[in-house]
C-alpha cells in the first residue's frame, strides 16, 4: 500500500491535468463552455482529494477547517457579486491565488532554514522566483480591484522617476536574491525580498488607466498561473508546474488579443501610459476648436428616430455598465424589434474592464450571443445601418483613430460608427474617455447628443418607443 | 535537485504549448468567462498549500500554508461557482 499510494497520487494529477486540458479546450465554445468549467472542477478535486491522501498531509482537522472557511467565502462571493462588478471578481481571486502560491514558497523557506544547514540553490532561486511573481499577483491585484471598485480613482497615477525607482527596485531585489543564494539563513533579507515584489506590483499597476485595464487583469490572470507554476517547481511538483503553465499561456493570449485590439504592445500599455496624462491633454487641445457645434436632441426626438429605422446597431461601452443599464437595453431592443426593427450589438473587443465585460451584461439581460457581433463583422455593414446607438463608449468609437497621426489612440481598431446614416449617443457630459482624447465623432452633422445617466435615459427611450 | 528542476523545466514548457494550442481561438463572447474559469485552475496552488500545511507539528510553515488554504480554497470554490453563473446565461436563443 505504501509504495503504491505515491504512484497513485501522480497519476491522479495526471488525470486531473487531462481534465484541466479537456475543460479549457470546452470552453472555448458557447455550447460546451459550461460543460468544460464543469469537467475542470471535477480535475480540482481529484487534485485535492489526492493530495490530501499524500502521507506528509496530517493535519486534517486544521486542513478541512481552513476548506471549509474558503468555500464558504469563495461560494458567497460567487453568488453575491453582481455582473457589472465581475472585473473586480476576477482580480480580487487573482489576487488571492498569487498570494496562495508566495505563501507557499515562504513557508518552504522557513522549513529550508529551520531544518536543514544546507539550501540546495535551485530551491533558493525557485523560492525567490516564485515570492517575486506571487507577490506581484498579489498587491497589483488588490490595487486594479481598489481601482475597479472606485475607492481610488482609475486614472494613471504617476510620479516623477517612476521608472528609474522601478528598476532600482527591481535591482535591489536581485541583489538581495544573490546574497540569499549565498547564504539562506537571512531571514530579514527574505523578509526584504517579500516586501520589494509586493511594493513592485503596487507600481506596477499604479500608472495604468482606467481604460487600460482589460489588458492588465488578462495579465495578472497570466502571472497567477505562473505563481502557481512557480510554486510548483519549489516543491517540484508537476499539477502545479502543468495547470499553472496552462493558466499563464492562456493569460497571455488574452492579453495579446486585447492589445492587438488598442493596436498596441503590451510594452507601450505598461509602461508608455506613464506619460499618457501629458500625451492626452496635448492631444485634445490640439483636436478641438472652439466652434464646434453639438446637435442635442431629447428622448422624444431619439425615440422617433429609433422607432423609424430599419436597422439599429447598439454599441455599449462601460458607462453602461457603470449604470447598470444592461435590463433596459434589452428591454429597448425588445420594443424596437416589436416596431420591425432590425436590432443587433456590436462589441468592441476592448469595451468595459475586462475582456467579454459586455457579453457578460447582456448575456445577463437575456440577450442571445448570436446578436452580439465583434467589430471585424460588423463593421462592414454600417453603411447600410440607420442608427448607430452608442451607450457609454467614447474612445471605441472615434474617428481620428482612423485619420489622426497626432491623436494619442490613432491606429486603434474602432467600429466606425461614424458611416452610419445617424448616431445617437448617450453620454452623461463631454468629458473625454479614459485616454483623456476628445471625441470628434460629437461633433460631426450626423451625430445627436442624448445627455444623462444610461439607465433613466433608456428608460425614457423605451417608454417613448411603447406609445408608438 | 538540479535533476528535478530539469524535469521541471521540460513539464512546464510544454504545457505551456499545450496551453496556447487548446485555448488557440477564443470567440469574445468568452473572454470572460475564460479567464475567471483559468482563474479558478490557477487555484492548483491549493495543492501546494495543502502539502505546505500538513505537517501536524505546529510551527510557521503550518500556519502559513494553512492561510494559503483558506486563499486558494477562495479562488477555486469563488473561480468556478462564478464561472458557472455566468455560463449558465449564455443563451442561444430567445428564452
Amino acid at each position: 500500500m505504501n509504495e503504491f499510494l505515491p504512484s497513485a497520487i501522480e497519476l491522479s494529477y495526471l488525470v486531473a491535468a487531462a481534465l484541466f486540458i479537456v475543460g479549457l479546450k470546452k470552453l472555448g465554445s458557447p455550447a460546451t463552455a459550461r460543460n468544460g468549467n464543469a469537467i475542470a472542477s471535477v480535475g480540482m478535486l481529484i487534485a485535492i482529494v489526492a493530495t490530501l491522501l499524500h502521507q506528509n498531509v496530517l493535519n486534517y482537522e486544521m486542513i478541512l477547517v481552513a476548506i471549509a472557511i474558503g468555500s464558504a467565502i469563495g461560494a458567497v462571493m460567487a453568488y453575491r457579486v453582481e455582473m457589472t462588478a465581475m472585473p473586480q471578481m476576477v482580480g480580487l481571486l487573482n489576487g488571492f491565488g498569487g498570494a496562495a502560491s508566495a505563501l507557499v514558497a515562504v513557508g518552504e523557506f522557513w522549513r529550508y532554514i529551520t531544518s536543514i544547514d544546507a539550501v540546495p540553490v535551485s530551491e533558493t532561486v525557485t523560492i525567490v522566483l516564485s515570492v517575486l511573481i506571487g507577490g506581484i499577483t498579489f498587491t497589483g491585484s488588490l490595487l486594479a480591484f481598489v481601482k475597479l471598485e472606485g475607492i481610488i480613482g482609475g486614472a494613471p497615477i504617476t510620479f516623477p522617476f517612476q521608472q528609474p525607482f522601478n528598476i532600482t527596485l527591481l535591482g535591489i531585489f536581485l541583489a538581495g536574491s544573490a546574497w540569499l543564494i549565498l547564504d539562506p539563513h537571512q531571514p530579514w533579507v527574505f523578509l526584504g525580498l517579500i516586501g520589494v515584489s509586493m511594493v513592485l506590483g503596487v507600481l506596477f499597476v499604479l500608472p495604468i488607466g482606467g481604460a487600460d485595464t482589460p489588458v492588465v487583469i488578462s495579465l495578472l490572470n497570466s502571472f497567477s498561473g505562473l505563481a502557481a507554476s512557480a510554486a510548483g517547481f519549489v516543491l517540484t511538483n508537476n499539477m502545479l508546474i502543468i495547470a499553472g503553465a496552462l493558466v499563464g499561456a492562456s493569460g497571455i493570449i488574452l492579453t495579446e488579443i486585447m492589445c492587438k485590439a488598442m493596436n498596441r504592445s503590451l510594452a507601450n500599455v505598461l509602461f508608455s501610459a506613464f506619460g499618457s496624462a501629458q500625451t492626452a491633454s496635448s492631444g485634445s487641445t490640439a483636436g478641438v476648436t472652439g466652434d464646434q457645434i453639438i446637435r442635442q436632441i431629447d428622448t422624444e426626438e431619439g425615440a422617433m428616430m429609433l422607432g423609424y429605422a430599419k436597422s439599429v446597431v447598439i454599441v455599449p461601452g462601460y458607462g453602461m455598465a457603470v449604470a447598470q443599464a444592461q435590463h433596459a437595453v434589452r428591454e429597448l431592443a425588445d420594443q424596437l424589434e416589436r416596431l420591425g426593427v432590425e436590432v443587433k450589438y456590436a462589441i468592441h473587443p476592448v469595451a468595459g474592464r475586462m475582456p467579454g465585460h459586455m457579453n457578460v451584461l447582456l448575456a445577463e439581460a437575456n440577450v442571445p450571443y448570436p446578436k452580439l457581433y465583434d467589430m471585424d463583422d460588423i463593421n462592414p455593414e454600417f453603411d447600410r445601418i440607420d442608427v448607430a446607438l452608442v451607450i457609454g463608449a467614447n474612445d471605441v468609437v472615434n474617428p481620428a483613430a482612423r485619420h489622426d497621426k497626432d491623436s494619442p489612440i490613432y491606429g486603434m481598431p474602432i467600429l466606425e460608427v461614424d458611416r452610419a446614416h445617424h448616431t445617437i449617443v448617450i453620454k452623461r457630459g463631454m468629458n473625454a474617455g479614459f485616454s483623456g482624447v476628445e471625441n470628434e465623432l460629437f461633433y460631426q452633422d450626423k451625430t445627436m447628443m442624448l445627455f444623462g445617466s444610461a439607465k433613466p435615459v433608456i428608460e425614457q427611450l423605451v417608454s417613448a418607443v411603447k406609445e408608438f | 535537485m538540479a535533476n528535478g528542476l530539469v524535469i521541471g523545466l521540460v513539464v512546464f514548457t510544454l504545457a505551456t504549448f499545450i496551453g496556447f494550442e487548446v485555448i488557440n481561438k477564443i470567440p469574445p463572447t468568452l473572454h470572460t468567462p475564460l479567464m475567471s474559469g483559468s482563474n479558478a485552475i490557477s487555484g492548483i496552488a491549493i495543492v501546494g498549500a495543502l502539502l505546505v500545511a500538513g505537517d501536524r507539528n505546529w510551527q510557521l510553515t503550518t500556519i502559513l500554508g494553512l492561510i494559503g488554504v483558506v486563499l486558494a480554497t477562495i479562488n477555486v470554490v469563488g473561480g468556478f461557482l462564478v464561472t458557472d453563473r455566468m455560463l449558465q446565461m449564455f443563451k442561444k436563443k430567445e428564452a
